[in-house]
């Protein structure tokens, strides 16, 4: 059998409910408040969902990349919905590196040089 | 692109279809949809009551969509008589039953089709349409459709996959999205989809790949914000449809490699609430030679009605209210989510 390459395979995802196995409460109320949080509120179902592509891009998890590219399709999110959602999450990542730049900025101008 | 038929595939077979979804289910340990709907409480699944008369005029279209459950095409020549159409209309005069609904193909290519629309018609009955909206474009021939339309006030629901031209041109053809907004802009000049006009438009969306179709009152929001605003085009209400792994659709899941996962997913989704209201329980669907089915996709995978009646010619209410349906995998794409049938999610 060919050697494992990788931690992640693409079937462990709809295992994702069995968590509880061990631990049955604190896992009853992690996908109870999920739930809740995915729900349609103030921000549509739709729009929680492009959020969490966005972040699942900044996480670089690939269970939730896989998980919220299919469900912005299925709430009917454009390809250009799609792409604009990740670039949110490429540019406050790049933005928060270089934001910190203001810390190295100080230091420099501290010491002088 | 031609008909499975003509490119002589396999797939053309209703057999080999039903074949690969019995293997893959056996092959994923997925339950058989019956022992799901025993679970539910539903099995033997009945008919409430034949309200809806769906007939399929014949396998004949201007296009060759791909995810097609009909396998229909320029090249298909199954085309009901005028003989059979006479028939659904006894059939259709029956108390209790309160609509036509006529499919195909594209059924306006059926040389008695303005012929049935007219006979139904006298019956003051609810008449549906399913138009694909190119073939109002097609031609000399068939440019007064709308009009037609109109005079009979038939209701017309139409496939328009997404709001968007790459997606839908993906799927149905090239060019087919700008036509299809030319079709809906001359609905729309005669009051088709303007509220209080009395003439209904309907839009049928599906998902352009292997995922379900959530959330119908939100697509539905989109493609009203993006059609009126970027095409000038209004329509009454949004039916989202899943589309069914058998003919075409089967095909491209086998080509991409989806086939296990979008079994699966339709299995996983199994809503038993969906289950109490498939299309099934209050529609009779007719094949072009007259055969009797439980609905389309029945039809199209060769599935004949149980019990003593056949054809349409012995239509019998009250015997074929009291029938059972009849099912296979295909069924769960019916009962996946918030279900899917002909007119749109279900629960
Ligand atoms: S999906 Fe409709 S329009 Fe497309 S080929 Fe089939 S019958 Fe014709
Ligand atoms: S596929 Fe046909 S028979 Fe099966 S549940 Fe759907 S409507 Fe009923």
């Amino acid at each position: 059998m060919a050697q494992e390459t990788t931690y992640y395979k693409p079937e462990d995802l709809k295992k994702f409910g069995n968590i509880g196995e061990f631990e049955p409460d604190l896992a009853k109320k992690f996908f109870d408040y999920y739930g809740s949080v995915f729900a349609d509120g103030a921000l549509s179902a739709k729009e929680k969902s492009l959020i969490a592509l966005a972040v699942a891009h900044v996480v670089q998890c690939p269970y939730c990349i896989d998980a919220y590219t299919t469900d912005t399709l299925e709430k009917g999110a454009t390809e250009e919905q799609l792409w604009e959602a990740i670039h949110v999450g490429a540019a406050i990542r790049s933005g928060s590196t270089l934001v910190h730049s203001v810390q190295a900025l100080n230091k420099v101008k501290e010491l002088g040089v | 692109m031609k008909s499975l038929l003509a490119r002589g595939s396999e797939l053309a077979s209703s057999k080999e279809q039903l074949k690969i979804l019995t293997e893959v289910s056996e092959k994923l340990n997925l339950p058989s949809f019956s022992a799901k709907l025993k679970e539910a409480g539903l099995f033997p699944l009945r008919p409430t009551g034949v309200d809806i008369l769906q007939v399929n005029v014949g396998k004949l279209c201007n296009q060759t969509c791909r995810h097609c459950h009909v396998d229909a095409g320029p090249d298909r020549r199954e085309i009901m008589t005028r003989e059979t159409m006479q028939e659904c209309l006894v059939a259709l005069a029956t108390p209790g039953v309160t609509t036509l609904d006529i499919t195909g193909g594209a059924p306006e290519m059926n040389p008695n089709f303005r012929w049935f629309v007219e006979e139904a018609s006298k019956f003051g009955k609810k008449i549906m349409i399913r138009c694909n909206l190119t073939i109002l474009l097609a031609g000399e021939k068939y440019r007064d459709l709308p009009e037609f339309f109109a005079e009979h006030k038939v209701e017309v629901v139409s496939s328009l996959p997404y709001f968007q031209k790459r997606r839908t041109d993906a799927q149905r053809g090239e060019g087919v999205f700008d036509r299809s907004i030319e079709a809906l802009r001359k609905l729309n000049s005669l009051g088709y989809g303007i509220a209080n006009s009395g003439l209904v438009l309907n839009l049928v969306y599906n998902p352009v790949g292997a995922f379900l179709a959530g959330g119908q009152s939100t697509l539905e929001n989109d493609f009203k914000k993006e059609l009126k605003q970027v095409h000038d085009v209004q329509f009454n209400s949004l039916f989202a449809l899943t589309n069914m792994p058998i003919s075409r659709f089967l095909e491209s899941l086998l080509e991409n490699g989806n086939i296990d996962a979008y079994l699966e997913k339709l299995v996983t989704a199994f809503n038993p609430v969906a289950a109490t209201g498939v299309m099934c329980r209050n529609t009779l669907s007719v094949g072009w030679d007259g055969s009797l089915y439980d609905c389309d996709f029945n039809q199209m995978l060769d599935m004949k009605i149980e019990g003593t009646v056949s054809k349409i010619s012995e239509f019998n209410k009250s015997v074929l209210d009291s029938r059972e349906i009849l099912l296979h995998q295909h069924c769960y794409g019916c009962t996946a989510g918030a279900g899917s049938s002909c007119g749109g999610s279900i629960a």
